[in-house]
């Protein structure tokens, strides 16, 4: 069994006066994708920024694939492809020129660098670009630039700040699909604030809130235990009156919430108690009240509700 | 060694292949040039054993230059980095805080260098049109001139590195290498300005001072006090230097 790719404990990271990080732990399995996700300044440029190596913690240690990034911090950077913030790049250079010198400071030869830059620029659709000035190039080239860049030593570790800040929607639809790519060889660690990108893209997801790690789960599984009742979604053709009495009736209902759309179409939400699933039930009742119905449906919270539940139970406590 | 001449490299790229660069490079032409200017009524006169180098160590526009270039050619080094974040990526690629320092220093001190080679054609041009044919031209104070500069300029450019590396601004680091490079050159000349003095303080300020040590090497004497005296002090604005980029990991 290798050793956990991040290995994160106690970690406080305090600039002067303000605690950025408060005492967190928490590990990346190998292979996983794991998006961090937090409002802006909840500290997860800085627990980034910690584990790339750049800062220092305060206390606390942190490893990366077994190496410690304050001690060895030369094996953790041969380790780890890292894309900061807003991506920074030497504009001046051209995009050939500027990956094969990233690919040769990060310890790769002549003929290496030569290889893995042609093979990252196939990778991140960058060939045809590769003689143009990286300063000339659209936002969503750049941030492939900066995509190729974290993967041209072939990392263990891959880490995001950010990736998809100031995208249009087809240029996100490209990076999103080619982190998705890099998920299958690579472990990932990604920041965002956009709550839909983590559902889109990550197999796991760390809650962050003002320097707390408030849930840390599987994206799927976070939402199954916070939304065990999620509420059901019926639209039927029948009278308010009898629907509304006709579901206080039923035991299975806990909560019922009766809107009118166009004609007599209803919008009936519902909750069920004790997590039944009330679907198959729905069905079986508008067969048998000759209910007309054109819509039956699961009611999928985004990933933005999960996030204001935790956050607002946290500060209810 | 390998990460170092790749750094090299790149900082060359930034001095050559831009146009703050050749602004820099022409500025420098344009002072060169009115030195020459200067010199040359201070030819005209009676023949003199003073070497002709000694005399261009003499010329305000030799100062100038010192002063005005070094900070201009080192305020990007690391501020640059630091305000477009490109520092972020180097220093989390595998590469260690020295060899960031030293090439940034080494690739400003080559532009430094080279900037300065038109003075050997000036001096070319004059030996040729000279009419005095006793008039001799000694190469060899041409060299340890060039060696005398390049130290002074490796201060001076060391200088120039540690106040880029406190800052984010280019300005404010431009601003403070110009301040600290100024104050040394007038402590320089505090043996002899505003009254000469005598005693122990003129000794001392003789032995600190920029100006005295160079007289040496305009005369073509290469003596190791004057070169442990530069490199001492490049030594110690690196030194500065280096610890200011480790600072990140110490705050």
């Amino acid at each position: 069994m290798l050793e956990p790719m991040i290995e994160v404990v106690n970690l406080t990271k305090r600039y002067s006066g303000h605690l950025a990080v408060a005492n967190e732990s928490f590990t990346v399995e190998r292979g996983q994708v794991v998006g961090l996700l937090g409002p802006n300044g909840a500290g997860k440029s800085t627990i980034l920024r910690i584990l790339s190596c750049f800062l220092a913690a305060t206390s606390g240690t942190v490893r990366v694939a077994g190496y410690d990034v304050f001690t060895q911090a030369d094996e953790v950077r041969r380790r780890i492809g890292y894309m900061p913030e807003n991506n920074p790049l030497h504009l001046d250079m051209r995009v050939r020129e500027y990956l094969k010198f990233r690919a040769r400071l990060k310890g790769l030869g002549v003929s290496a660098s030569h290889q893995r830059v042609d093979a990252v620029m196939e990778m991140c659709s960058l060939t045809e670009v590769q003689k143009r000035i990286i300063g000339q190039l659209s936002k969503g080239f750049r941030q492939r630039v900066g995509l190729a860049d974290a993967l041209v030593h072939d990392p263990e570790l891959i880490i995001l700040d950010e990736p998809t800040i100031g995208l249009d929607p087809n240029q996100l639809r490209n990076v999103r699909q080619l982190i998705k790519d890099l998920g299958r060889k690579h472990t990932i660690l990604l920041s965002t604030h956009i709550l839909p990108e983590v559902e889109a893209t990550c197999s796991h997801v760390l809650i962050l809130h003002q320097g707390r790690i408030l849930a840390s789960d599987g994206t799927d599984n976070l939402h199954r235990k916070i939304f065990q009742r999620s509420p059901v979604v019926t639209e039927l053709s029948a009278a308010t009156n009898d629907l509304q009495e006709f579901f206080a009736t039923q035991p299975e209902v806990e909560t019922c919430d009766i809107i009118s759309i166009d004609g007599d179409w209803k919008r009936v939400t519902m909750t069920s108690r004790e997590g039944l699933e009330l679907r198959p039930q729905i069905c079986q009742w508008a067969c048998e009240q000759r209910w007309p119905m054109r819509e039956l449906t699961h009611g999928r919270h985004t990933l933005e509700d999960v996030f204001v539940k935790i956050t607002r139970t946290e500060k209810e406590e | 060694m390998r990460v170092y001449l790749t750094l090299l490299r790149r900082e060359l790229a930034s001095h050559f292949l831009s146009l703050s660069g050749y602004v820099i490079v022409s500025m420098v032409l344009l002072l060169l040039g009115f030195s020459i200017m200067d010199m040359l009524p201070k030819l005209q006169g009676e023949p003199t054993d003073t070497p002709i180098t000694r005399i261009f160590y003499a010329t305000v526009y030799f100062w100038m230059l010192m002063l005005l270039t070094t900070p201009v050619m080192t305020m990007r080094t690391f501020a640059h980095e630091k305000s477009t974040g490109t520092f972020e990526t180097l220093m989390t690629a595998p590469v260690s805080d020295l060899e960031v320092v030293f090439a940034k220093f080494s690739g400003a001190l080559v532009f430094f260098m080279v900037t300065w080679l038109p003075l050997g054609g000036y001096m070319v041009i004059l030996h040729e049109y000279t009419n005095q044919a006793s008039a001799s031209f000694d190469y060899r104070t041409l060299i340890t001139t060039y060696l005398g500069i390049g130290l002074l300029g490796s201060v001076y450019i060391s200088l120039g590195c540690f106040a880029s590396a406190l800052s984010r601004s280019q300005l404010i680091a431009a601003a403070l290498s110009y301040g600290m490079g100024l104050t040394i050159f007038l402590l320089s000349l505090r043996a002899l300005v505003p009254i000469p003095m005598a005693g122990w303080q003129a000794k001392i300020f003789t032995f600190i001072s920029l100006t005295e040590h160079l007289e040496d090497f305009s005369r073509g004497i290469i003596d190791t006090s004057n070169l442990v005296f530069y490199l001492s002090l490049t030594g110690f604005f690196l030194f500065l230097t280096l610890k200011v980029v480790e600072s990140r990991r110490w705050k």
